[in-house]
This record gives C-alpha cells, sequence and structure tokens, in this order.
C-alpha cells in the first residue's frame, strides 16, 4: 500500500493509459538507454492511445515504430536490453505475443542463467490484454499463467491507474525481463495517481478491501468486479476481503496465507480460461500452507470458460467471470453451503 | 486483322462473358454497399468489436476471384469482407454474423475479423496479420497430395509481408511447388504504418525472386489488370508450376478500424485515391465497350443494393446464440 500514502499527499487524477504513459515519460526522461519500441506507437500513438504524443516529445529514435515483426522485434528488443539498452516493448495486443514466444520465453527468460549470471535482459515487455471488447478469440486471450510458468520472467497485471505507473517503473527498474498485463478495459478508468517517480513492489499483493468473512483474490479487472460484489456482500453482512494480486509470478505468499488463516475461505477470481490458471497455483499454495488446516471450506475458483472468447457479445461476457457470479460463490462460501 | 483490333480491349473484356463481367460489377457494388451497410449499422450499435473496411480495393478483391471455383480456396485477412462476398458468400450469412447471430456464417462466433465461407472455399478471415499465408500453403499441400485440381489463393496486406510467417510460406510453396498464389493487396499501409518505411523493397513484388517464384505488381484498381495477372498465375498453378506472387497496388478510403484517427496520411493522398474509384472505371469500361448500357448498370447496383437491405433484414431476425453454448464448437461434439 505504499503508493496509497502518498496518493493522499497529492491527489490528482489520471487515467490507467495516462499514467503508464507517464510512467515511460519519466523513464525517457531519466534515463537515456530507454527506448520505445513496438508498432504504430508513433504518431499513431498506440492502437491503444497509451504512447500518445511521446513520439512528438521523444522523437522516432526514441520511440521506435516497428514493422509488423512481433518475433522479430521482440528478439531486437532482448538483443539491446542484453547490451545496454533498457527497451519496453509494445505488443499491440497480448494475443501477439504468441508470434514472439520464442524470443520471450526460449531467450529472454534464460540468458542470464545459461551464461551463469554473466548477462542479463532488463527488457519489458507492455501486453494489453482480456475480453470485452467484442474483438474476438484472437484479440480478447488472457495470457498471464502462460508467462507465469516461465522461470526467469517477472509478471505484473496492474488493477488501477496508481498501479499501472508504479509496477511498470518497476518493471523498469529490475533487471530482468518482466511481462505487464494491462487490461484493455481499464485504459479509460481513472483515478488518483502520485506525482513523479515511484515504484509499486513487484511480488506484493494488496488488500485492498478488508474482511473476515472470505478472502477473495483477484487481479486486473477482476479485482473491480470482486470489489463490487463486495460491497454488495457487505449490505448483507458479509465482509470480504478483497486482495489485488498485482503480481502473478512471483507470487505474494505471505499476503495469501494471512488472509486466509483470518477468513478460512478462499475464492480465486481470473480471467485467464479456469484450468491451470493463476487460480490454480494460488489454491495449491494455500493447501500446502499452514493456511490449510485454517479451511473451513473447499477453495473456489472463478476463471474463464474452457473456450475461445466469442464474438457474439452475451457470450462474451459468459465466457469471463463478472460481478454477480463473485457474489454468488462468495455468498455461498460465507454461509457454508459450498 | 482481327488480333490488332482485340489488342486495344482490355484482358477482361476479351476473356469473360458479358454475363460474367456483369457479375463481376454486381460484386463490386455489393462489395462496397456491404461495407457502408456494416459500417451504419456499427454506429446504430447493431455490431459491436470494431471493423476493417475495404472501400477501394473492390476490384482486387473481385478480379482476384474471377477464376476461382468453388472447389479453389482462398484465405483471406483481417479486411476480408470483400474477399469473402468476391468468393460467393451470401451477405445476409455476412450481416447476420456480424450482428453476433446464430444464422451467421460462424454461428456468431467470429464476427467480422473471422468471417468465413468453407462451402465457398473461404477458409476464413484472420485476426493475426499474416496467420493466413502458411495455411493457405498447407491447403495448396492437400490438393498436390490428393491430386486435386484446385489451386489456392492467399490474400495478405503490405504490412503482412514483414511477419516471418511471409518468408518461411513463400520458400516452403517455392520449394515444393505448390498451386498457391499469393496476393499482396498493397494498399500502402499496415494500420499508421507506412510500407514506404516498413518494408526493405520497393514493391512486395520484389521479395518473389528471393524464393524463385514470379512476382509482379499491377494497378489493383484496374479489374483487368488484376484479373490477367490472376490469370497467369492460376494457369501456372494448375499445371503444376508452382507459386506466384501478384501485388495489386490499391488504397483504404476508410481508417484502418473503427478507431483510426488518420494523422498518418493526408486529405489530399486520400482524395487523389478516391479519384482513382475502382468501381467506376469498371462500370465506364463495360459501358464504353457496350457491355452495359448506363441503364444496365443501373440496375446492377439496384440489384446489390436491394440484396444489402434484404441481408440486413434477416440479419436482424435471425435468433442470437444460446449463453449456454459458450464452449460449443471447441472441440468436435461426440458422435451421439
Ligand atoms: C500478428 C499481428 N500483429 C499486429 C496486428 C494488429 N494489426 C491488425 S491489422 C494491422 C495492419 C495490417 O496491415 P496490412 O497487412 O497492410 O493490411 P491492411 O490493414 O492494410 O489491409 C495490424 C498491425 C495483428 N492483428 N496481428
Ligand atoms: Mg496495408
Amino acid at each position: 500500500m505504499n503508493a496509497q500514502v502518498q496518493i493522499d499527499a497529492q491527489l490528482r487524477e489520471l487515467s490507467y493509459a495516462e499514467a503508464i504513459r507517464e510512467a515511460m515519460a519519466i523513464a525517457l526522461e531519466s534515463d537515456p538507454a530507454v527506448v520505445l519500441m513496438g508498432e504504430d506507437i508513433g504518431t499513431y500513438g498506440g492502437a491503444f492511445q497509451v504512447t500518445g504524443d511521446l513520439i512528438d516529445r521523444f522523437g522516432p529514435e526514441r520511440v521506435m515504430d516497428t514493422p509488423i515483426s512481433e518475433l522479430g522485434g521482440a528478439g531486437v528488443a532482448v538483443g539491446a536490453a542484453l547490451t545496454g539498452l533498457k527497451p519496453i516493448f509494445e505488443f499491440q495486443f497480448s494475443d501477439f505475443a504468441a508470434l514472439a514466444m520464442e524470443q520471450i520465453v526460449n531467450q529472454a527468460a534464460k540468458l542470464r542463467y545459461m551464461l551463469g549470471g554473466e548477462a542479463e535482459v532488463p527488457v519489458v515487455f507492455r501486453m494489453p490484454s482480456g475480453s470485452g471488447t467484442g474483438a474476438a478469440a484472437q484479440h480478447s486471450q488472457s495470457f498471464e499463467a502462460w508467462f507465469g510458468h516461465v522461470p526467469g520472467l517477472k509478471v505484473v497485471q496492474p488493477s488501477t491507474p496508481a498501479e499501472a505507473k508504479g509496477l511498470l517503473l518497476a518493471a523498469l527498474a529490475d533487471p530482468d525481463p518482466v511481462v505487464v498485463f494491462e487490461h484493455k478495459l481499464l485504459y479509460k478508468m481513472k483515478g488518483p495517481v502520485p506525482a513523479g517517480h515511484y515504484i509499486t513492489p513487484i511480488g506484493k499483493a494488496a488488500v485492498v478491501r478488508p474482511g473476515n468473512a472470505v478472502t477473495i483474490v483477484a487481479s486486473a479487472i477482476m479485482v473491480h468486479r470482486a470489489l463490487e460484489a463486495a460491497a454488495k456482500l457487505a449490505a448483507e453482512g458479509i465482509e470480504a476481503e478483497v486482495i489485488d494480486l498485482r503480481t502473478v509470478r512471483p507470487l505474494d505468499r505471505e499476503t495469501i496465507i494471512a488472509s486466509v488463516k483470518k477468513t478460512g475461505k478462499l475464492l480465486c477470481v481470473y480471467e485467464g480460461v479456469r484450468t491451470l490458471g493463476v487460480g490454480a497455483e494460488i489454491s495449491a499454495l494455500v493447501a500446502e500452507s499452514e493456511a490449510f488446516d485454517y479451511l473451513d471450506a473447499p477453495i473456489q475458483r472463478l476463471g474463464g470458460a474452457e473456450a475461445p472468447i466469442p464474438y457474439n457479445p452475451d457470450l462474451e461476457r459468459a465466457a469471463v467471470p463478472q460481478s454477480p457470479d463473485i457474489e454468488r460463490v462468495a455468498r455461498q462460501l460465507a454461509k457454508g453451503e459450498v | 486483322m482481327m488480333r490488332d483490333s482485340q489488342e486495344n480491349i482490355p484482358f477482361a473484356l476479351r476473356q469473360f462473358t458479358p454475363a460474367q463481367l456483369r457479375e463481376a460489377l454486381r460484386k463490386m457494388h455489393l462489395i462496397r454497399l456491404f461495407e457502408e451497410g456494416a459500417e451504419e449499422s456499427y454506429m446504430r450499435g447493431l455490431i459491436h468489436g470494431t471493423m476493417h473496411l475495404s472501400i477501394g480495393q473492390e476490384a482486387s478483391a473481385v478480379a482476384t476471384c474471377m477464376e476461382l471455383t468453388d472447389a479453389d480456396k482462398i484465405t483471406s485477412t483481417h479486411r476480408g469482407h470483400g474477399h469473402c462476398i468476391a468468393k460467393g458468400a451470401d451477405v445476409g450469412r455476412m450481416f447476420a454474423e456480424f450482428f453476433g447471430k446464430e444464422t451467421g456464417y460462424c454461428h456468431g462466433r467470429g464476427g467480422s475479423m473471422h468471417i468465413a465461407d468453407v462451402k465457398t472455399g473461404n477458409l476464413g478471415a484472420n485476426g493475426i496479420v499474416g496467420g493466413g499465408l502458411p495455411i493457405a500453403v498447407g491447403a495448396a499441400l492437400t490438393a498436390k497430395r490428393l491430386g486435386r485440381e484446385e489451386v489456392t489463393v492467399c490474400f495478405f496486406g503490405d504490412g503482412a509481408n514483414n511477419e516471418g510467417a511471409f518468408h518461411e510460406a513463400l520458400n516452403m510453396a517455392a520449394i515444393w511447388k505448390l498451386p498457391v498464389i499469393f496476393v499482396c493487396e498493397n494498399n500502402r499501409y499496415g494500420m499508421s504504418t507506412s510500407a514506404a518505411y516498413a518494408t526493405a523493397v520497393k514493391n512486395i513484388a520484389d521479395r518473389a525472386p528471393a524464393y524463385a517464384m514470379p512476382g509482379v505488381t499491377v494497378d489493383g484498381n484496374d479489374f483487368s489488370a488484376v484479373a490477367e495477372a490472376l490469370h497467369e498465375a492460376i494457369a501456372r498453378a494448375r499445371a503444376g508450376e508452382g507459386p506466384s506472387l501478384v501485388e495489386n497496388l490499391t488504397y483504404r478510403w476508410r481508417g484502418h478500424s473503427k478507431s483510426d484517427r488518420n494523422r498518418y496520411r493526408t486529405k489530399d493522398e486520400i482524395e487523389e485515391w478516391m479519384g482513382r474509384d475502382p468501381i467506376a472505371r469498371f462500370r465506364a469500361e463495360l459501358i464504353a465497350h457496350g457491355v452495359l448500357d448506363e441503364a444496365g448498370a443501373e440496375a446492377v447496383e439496384a440489384e446489390a443494393r436491394a440484396a444489402v437491405a434484404a441481408g440486413i433484414e434477416f440479419a436482424r431476425q435471425s435468433p442470437a446464440p444460446g449463453v449456454g453454448d459458450v464452449t460449443k464448437f471447441v472441440h468436435a461434439e461426440a458422435a451421439a
């Protein structure tokens, strides 16, 4: 909650996209090694207008439009990071990182290790992610579990503008490759953002609503859906504790375990496909920990359907957890009905 | 004598019957009107997501598909409405898809970016730039192995030629001498990024020699020029002589997608290209050569207009899929 403290000092509303842009501007200003790379991030301002006017401020040599070449582009970023630049590489949609898995997974993630610690790859991959835009199966996926499965990578998922800025600055300060999943539906969301440079630590989750009836661990947009559900439940006298996961790899064991020991009930909510997803890992870590003895009910998971994201808007909504789903399962847990 | 006088007649008018030419004009109008109908439906909130319109590129789609049968295959792109219509799809089922309806070509699961009509040989648009290139090579491999006469036409954009998949696909098509025609619709931009900036060679067709196949660049707004280039490439493919690359120089009148603010190109440039309207040009050519008169051309356009209106109506009245069916079509359904 260290960002929270500073917010009180200087209240200022920015959108999630603006907050990310501000982090990139700070990085470009303070470190000549930082370069932005990606498709249409220059004059166009990025597919989601995240880089915006940075090309006007920093020029095309620091804000580089790449050809439509995800594998090559990501690889150039890796090579540049290996030799002294600090690239922030934007995928237009996280789905297109599938084309660049080779460079991210086989190269960036492993170079330090394979070279016995003699090299480092301080690259940041930014990935607009998630469903809800009607863009169907190849533009709506949530790949955080894929990357979370790879030792050598760190994976973060900001849920607010302040986190988006703080986690990106943390990613930049990190000597290893970091994958940042930005949720497309959050880009326009506004929130207080501290001015200047600050870091939201990687590997730390945040309790964003305290409670004692049930623990809901959520990430990215699911944090907001969980908070909505928690507010409804509070009206019924059920106090849910909501944890904003923030980092998928490495997971913040302490915060999750402490909460489950308090509530005795765990609901994991994530947008990625439910099976083998982030919630599976959280469930396992709780089941393997001392919190196991405190569990009063089976652990529950709400995740994406076992299907690609469909185009039809009603099907699309049905394919990922919504606030009423969270409310229903959390209520059942709290009431001992599971 | 006969030969001399024919030489001034464009290829398409020599090659195709008046009925075929009339049908080609109808399809070009149909594409334009379909795109306008889709755009309007989007504004009215009947379509969600995004859309990539091919207004200005109609000659490329229709002329490319002129000599293809339903057995021949195409792979298409995110800018694929025109290809789908050119290959013979029904606009009602296309609108139904865009409206997310069960009667749509993809039962409401795919939308604009995945529009397909497998029965007429359209293996689908693609949300992944360059995604269709190797798939087209695979389709051509099937034809060759199974001894079918079919060819595959692979549509792709200028932007796609910088994906690794492009280069890998062309190489394999060449080493295995497969019946595939790579058709680049070079509309000068991949989103905001100009081909002049992003591509090391001047013309996309300049890539062809690196893969030992013929490559030609033609005026993609000239129906006859495109049809002629495809005629040769298809003949070569059907004769077992291997792949070709055809580059159609064209232009999209609209922005890249629904969220484009057109900051990377000038009004003058857009207007100049609108002056090279492929439909007006083809229509004038047909009238000049007596294939149609003005009234005949009007009738063709009216037919297309009626088809679009009927298509939208069909789509509107079609049922939506049930929300319980999210996981339907993920795998083959178990045999009953
Ligand atoms: C692998 C991949 N990268 C990026 C995109 C985003 N994108 C969609 S269309 C497009 C431009 C494609 O340009 P081009 O191939 O020239 O086709 P055009 O849009 O001009 O028809 C981009 C960058 C994508 N869909 N897939
Ligand atoms: Mg293009």
